[in-house]
C-alpha cells in the first residue's frame, strides 16, 4: 500500500463522514417539512426559495439546514460549573464516532473498481454483520456518559432510561438480524445482498424485518420510543445541558444512527441495491460501452435503488413519528422484553427448522415463511397489549406508598 | 485478509477528526460570556437541590444483568447461523437442546416478574 | 510494520489498563477499561481472529461496561473517593502478587523455550468464523450445552439476588 492509496482512502472516508452529515441535514429538512404536511401546517419554507414569476416560491426551505449549522456553530459553547469537564466534552463525540463508522461494513451499492474491489463498499470483512451489531452496542456510550458528566437531575434520569432501552432491544435486534444470517449463512454484508437475487429477505423473514424495524427505532431512541427526550418530564432529556455544537453532534448522531439503520434493514431484507432490471441493462452496456463505462453505470444504479429503499424506510420512520404516541416506560419494558425477544427466538428456530428441512433456494420455504411470518404478527399485535390500568389504580390509591 | 479493515481504520481516524474539529470550531467561533447563572444546572429555573447523583432503582441493574446473559446466548447462536445447514438435524437437536435451557431460564425470569416494569 | 502494529494497540491497552487503576473517579475507571477492551479487540484481529473481535466488541465493550457503568451511576459509587483502604495490607498483598505473577511467567518462558514462536505459528485461516462454528459444535460440543447451564444458573442468581426481601 503506497502513500497514494492511503491518500485516496482517507479522501473516500471523508467524503463518507460528508456525505452522510449532508443526508442528516436534509432529513432533517425532509422531516420537518412531512411531519408539517401530516399536520396541516406548512414547514420551513423560507430559506433559499427561488422566486417565479407570478409569486411563486421553488424549493422553499432547502438552505434551512445550512442556515441551522451556521447558528449552532456560533452559540455560546458552555460547560456547566457541576460537570465532569472532559467527560463532558468528550460524550458528543462518543456519540458521534459510532454513527459514521457503521457505514464502512454497509454496502451502498456495487461498482467494481476492475481489481475485486467495490468503491461503494468500504470495508467488506468477513464478520460484517457482527461488526454492525457491536458498533450498535457501543453507541449506548455517548448517551449514557452525557447524561453522567451533565451532573443534571434530568440528564441522569434521562441516560439511565436510554441506556436501559437501548440494552433491552439489543436482543431483539440481535434476533432478528442472526435470523438473517441463517437465511443467508454468512457474515458478509454483501454476500447477504447478493444472495438475495430478486426474492429478498424480507419474504421468508417477514416476522425478522418487523422486529427488526421496531427494535431499530428503539435502538436509536426515535419517536415512539424517545422517552430519553420526554420533554414533558425529562426537560431535553441527557442532552438537557447541551447547547451549541455539542448539542448538534448529538442530534446529528441520533438522525445519522436512524438513517443507517434504515441502511442496514435495506441492506438485510430489502436486497441492498438490487433491482429487478439493473443487471440485464449494466450486461447490455457492458457489451456496448466496454467495462468501466458499464460499472460506473452499475454503480449509479445501484447506489440510487439503494437510497431510493433507504429514503421509503426513512418516509416511514417520520410517518411513525407523525402518528404513533409515545409509549410508557413499562410499556417499552414489556414490548422489548416480553414479545420482541420471545418472538425473535420463535423466528430463528423457526428459520433454523425450515433452513434444515428444506434446501438453503427452496421457493416453498420461503413461502411458508412468509405466511407464518404474517399470521404471528397479525396475531401478535391484535392480543398483546400489556394489562395496564394497574398502575393508574396505584397511584390514586394511597396506601401504596410508593 | 486484514486489508478489509484498513478502510475501517481509517474511518474511525476520520470520525474522531471530523468530532474533534466541530467541537474546536464551535469553541473558537462561540462567544464566551459565562456567569454564575449560566453556568449552573438547569433545574427549571430554580436552584439546584442537592446532587444529581441519586440513587436509582435496582431494577435498572436488573436489566443490565439479564441484558449481558441473554446477549452472550445471542453470540452463540451467530457461529450455528453459519454452519447449521451442514450439521443437519444432529445441529438442530444440540442446538434445540441449548435453546431449550434458554427457554427454562426465560420462563423463571418471566414468572418471577423480572420482566415486569412497575 | 508488524511490530508497529502489534506495538501501538498493545501500548494503549496496557496504559489503559493502568489509568483504570490510578483514576479515583470510577466513572473514569469504567471508561478506560473500555479503552482497554477495545484495545484488546484490535489484538485479537491482529491474530487473525475476527470472530474474537467483534465479540470481544459485542460482549465486553458493548455489554459489560454498561453494566459497571450502571451499578456505578446507580449506586453513586463514583462519590467515595476519599475511602481509605479498609485494609492496610491491600496494597503490599497487590505488589507481592504482581511479582510472583511476573516471575512465574518469566520461569514458565525460560523452562520452555520456544513456546512462544510456535504459537505465533498457526494457519491463515484458523480462526475464521466457520472453523470456530465447526469446532463449537463438533469436538467442543460438551462444554458448549453445558454453557448453557451455566448460563442458567447466573440467569437465576441474577433474580433471586435482585428480589426484593419482604
Amino acid at each position: 500500500m503506497t502513500w497514494l492509496d492511503i491518500l485516496i482512502l482517507l479522501v473516500r472516508c471523508l467524503v463518507l463522514a460528508l456525505a452522510s452529515a449532508t443526508l442528516f441535514a436534509y432529513f432533517t429538512l425532509f422531516e420537518r417539512r412531512l411531519l408539517a404536511k401530516f399536520q396541516h401546517r406548512i414547514g420551513p419554507n423560507r430559506a433559499g426559495y427561488i422566486p417565479l414569476p407570478g409569486g411563486k416560491k421553488l424549493f422553499g426551505g432547502w438552505l434551512q439546514p445550512a442556515a441551522d449549522a451556521v447558528k449552532l456553530f456560533l452559540k455560546e459553547d458552555v460547560v456547566p460549573a457541576m460537570a465532569d469537564k472532559w467527560v463532558y466534552i468528550m460524550a458528543p463525540g462518543f456519540a458521534v464516532v459510532p454513527a459514521l463508522i457503521i457505514w464502512v461494513a454497509i454496502p451502498l451499492g456495487t461498482w467494481p473498481d476492475g481489481m475485486g474491489g467495490n468503491w461503494l463498499h468500504y470495508a467488506p470483512i468477513d464478520v460484517g454483520v457482527l461488526y454492525l451489531l457491536a458498533v450498535t452496542s457501543i453507541g449506548v456510550y455517548g448517551i449514557a456518559i452525557a447524561g453522567w458528566a451533565s451532573n443534571n437531575k434530568y440528564s441522569m434520569i434521562g441516560g439511565v432510561r436510554a441506556s436501559a432501552q437501548v440494552i433491552s432491544y439489543e436482543l431483539a435486534l440481535g434476533f432478528a438480524i442472526l435470523a438473517v444470517v441463517m437465511q443467508n449463512s454468512t457474515f458478509r454484508t454483501e454476500e447477504i445482498v447478493t444472495s438475495q437475487g430478486l426474492i429478498w429477505n424480507i419474504i421468508p423473514q417477514f416476522l425478522g424485518f418487523i422486529i427488526f424495524l421496531i427494535a431499530s427505532t428503539a435502538e436509536v431512541v426515535r419517536s415512539p420510543f424517545d422517552l430519553v427526550e420526554a420533554e414533558q418530564e425529562l426537560v431535553g432529556g441527557y442532552n438537557t445541558e447541551y447547547g451549541s455544537m455539542k448539542f448538534a453532534l448529538f442530534f446529528m448522531s441520533e438522525y445519522i444512527k436512524l438513517i443507517a439503520m434504515n441502511a442496514i434493514a435495506v441492506t438485510l431484507f430489502l436486497g441492498g441495491g438490487n433491482f429487478p432490471g439493473i443487471d440485464t441493462l449494466v450486461a447490455a452496456i457492458k457489451t456496448s460501452n466496454g467495462d468501466t463505462i458499464a460499472y460506473a453505470v452499475q454503480g449509479a444504479l445501484t447506489l440510487g435503488a439503494f437510497l431510493l429503499k433507504t429514503t421509503a424506510l426513512s418516509f416511514l420512520s417520520v410517518w411513525v413519528r407523525a402518528s404513533v404516541p409515545r409509549v410508557r416506560y413499562d410499556q417499552l419494558m414489556h414490548l422489548g422484553w416480553k414479545v420482541l425477544l420471545p418472538l425473535g427466538l420463535f423466528n430463528v428456530v423457526m428459520t433454523a427448522v425450515f433452513g434444515v428441512l428444506f434446501p438453503a433456494d427452496s421457493l416453498i420455504a420461503k413461502i411458508i415463511m412468509c405466511v407464518v411470518g404474517v399470521i404471528v404478527v397479525v396475531i401478535v399485535s391484535a392480543t398483546a397489549t400489556p394489562k395496564h390500568a394497574k398502575r393508574g389504580v396505584t397511584l390514586v390509591n394511597p396506601s401504596a406508598g410508593n | 485478509m486484514l486489508d478489509a479493515y484498513v478502510p475501517l481504520l481509517a474511518m474511525v481516524g476520520i470520525a474522531v477528526f471530523i468530532a474533534v474539529f466541530v467541537l474546536s470550531v464551535s469553541r473558537i467561533l462561540g462567544p464566551q460570556k459565562a456567569t454564575v447563572r449560566k453556568l449552573a444546572p438547569y433545574e427549571s429555573g430554580m436552584e439546584p437541590i442537592g446532587d444529581a447523583m441519586a440513587r436509582f432503582p435496582i431494577k435498572f441493574n436488573l436489566v443490565a444483568m439479564l441484558f449481558i446473559l441473554f446477549d452472550v446466548e445471542v453470540i452463540f447462536f451467530f457461529p450455528y447461523a453459519l454452519v447449521y445447514r451442514q450439521l443437519g438435524i444432529p445441529g438442530l437437536i444440540e442446538m434445540g437442546s441449548f435453546v431449550l435451557v434458554l427457554l427454562v431460564g426465560l420462563t423463571y425470569v418471566w414468572k418471577k416478574g423480572a420482566l415486569t416494569w412497575d | 510494520m508488524d511490530l508497529l502494529l502489534f506495538g501501538i494497540p498493545a501500548l494503549v491497552a496496557i496504559v489503559g489498563a493502568i489509568a483504570m487503576l490510578l483514576s479515583r473517579n470510577a466513572v473514569h475507571s469504567a471508561l478506560y477499561l473500555l479503552l482497554n477492551f477495545a484495545a484488546i479487540s484490535v489484538l485479537y484481529l491482529l491474530l487473525q481472529a475476527p470472530f474474537l473481535f467483534a465479540t470481544q466488541l459485542i460482549i465486553y465493550a458493548g455489554a459489560i461496561i454498561v453494566l459497571f457503568l450502571f451499578v456505578v451511576m446507580l449506586l453513586g459509587a463514583e462519590r467515595d473517593e476519599q475511602t481509605p483502604h479498609a485494609n492496610p495490607w491491600q496494597n503490599r498483598g497487590a505488589i507481592v502478587g504482581g511479582v510472583l505473577l511476573l516471575v512465574e511467567l518469566a520461569l514458565l518462558y525460560v523452562n520452555n523455550p520456544g513456546t512462544i514462536p510456535i504459537a505465533a505459528n498457526l494457519d491463515d485461516g484458523f480462526a475464521a468464523p466457520t472453523e470456530i462454528a465447526k469446532a463449537l459444535f463438533t469436538t467442543h460440543l460438551l462444554p458448549f450445552e453445558i454453557a448453557s447451564f451455566v448460563l442458567l444458573t447466573a440467569l437465576i442468581g441474577v433474580v433471586v439476588l435482585h428480589q426484593r426481601r419482604s
